[in-house]
């Protein structure tokens, strides 16, 4: 029941970042200076935090999103699917450990 | 004894599943768009975001780079094009569940579809007629633009 709310607000979350992240890319055509001051921001603080809850979103999506299908699909899977829900929640602690280091020093500096 | 007269057999139910053709084709485009999703994506994060300076190394330079070759210009395209549908779908069914009225129902997936298509057609342009050198109205190099447009002006 909570990964499918978790699915759903994800869903929506990602989905409204899309199509903003394809309007700041298109600002490539417009000039370098125009798509850098905007992709600027990107690197700011705040929006480095957004950023990194953003990649958060993706890979719970992602992954459970595979559990939906192998639950929908094997026998085998919906009779362990509360056991899934954890692996889900493992590989989204172990991506985002190794992710947010370096997505941090990046942000606040540290690794240049 | 004259042979009991057969009946016709019981007519089978025209549909025995429980979601309609559409919906049925939607969730399946769902799952195969998703899973091809998961490779794109997680490739486009890593090399964005985790290799070289992360964030802080994309600006205009960064995307010229990357669309000079073919490959990223495909990649990006097909993203685009699959997340957006994939996207479009999970919106309209979650706009099926929550949205009761008739007016507000096709208000917002009409919204949705018109937003689709935009950002598609938006997109396609941008990767496609892509100019990693572009020049200001007097002909001058603007800045900004990867160090190889010197030799190519």
């Amino acid at each position: 029941m909570w990964m499918w709310v978790v699915h759903r607000t994800t869903g929506v979350a990602i989905f409204f970042f899309l199509v903003i992240h394809v309007i700041d890319t298109s600002l490539v055509r417009v000039s370098p200076e125009a798509y850098n001051l905007i992709i600027g921001h990107y690197k700011s603080p705040i929006f480095g935090i957004v950023e990194a809850g953003l990649v958060g979103a993706i890979i719970l999506h992602a992954f459970n999103g595979l559990r939906v299908i192998a639950v929908d699909r094997w026998n085998w899977a919906l009779r362990h699917q509360r056991m899934l829900v954890w692996i889900v929640w493992g590989i989204f602690a172990v991506l985002m450990a190794g992710f947010l280091p370096r997505h941090l020093m990046n942000v606040f500096g540290g690794a240049h | 004894m004259a042979a009991p007269e057969l009946t016709t057999p019981r007519q089978r139910p025209a549909n025995l599943r429980t979601l309609g053709r559409t919906q049925r084709w939607g969730w399946m485009y769902q799952r195969i768009s998703g899973v091809i999703l998961i490779a794109l994506i997680f490739t486009h994060l890593f090399v964005n975001l985790m290799v070289g300076d992360g964030v802080s190394q994309i600006d205009f330079a960064f995307v010229a780079g990357k669309w000079a070759d073919p490959l990223w210009q495909w990649w990006d395209f097909a993203m685009l094009v699959l997340a957006m549908t994939h996207g479009t779908n999970g919106m309209r069914i979650l706009v099926d569940d929550y949205a009761r009225r008739p007016w507000l129902r096709a208000t917002l997936q009409w919204a949705l579809l018109i937003t689709m298509v935009v950002i598609i057609v938006l997109g396609s342009l941008v990767i496609w007629t892509f100019d990693a050198c572009p020049l200001d109205s007097s002909g001058d190099l603007m800045p900004g633009v990867p160090s190889f447009c010197e030799s190519v002006v």
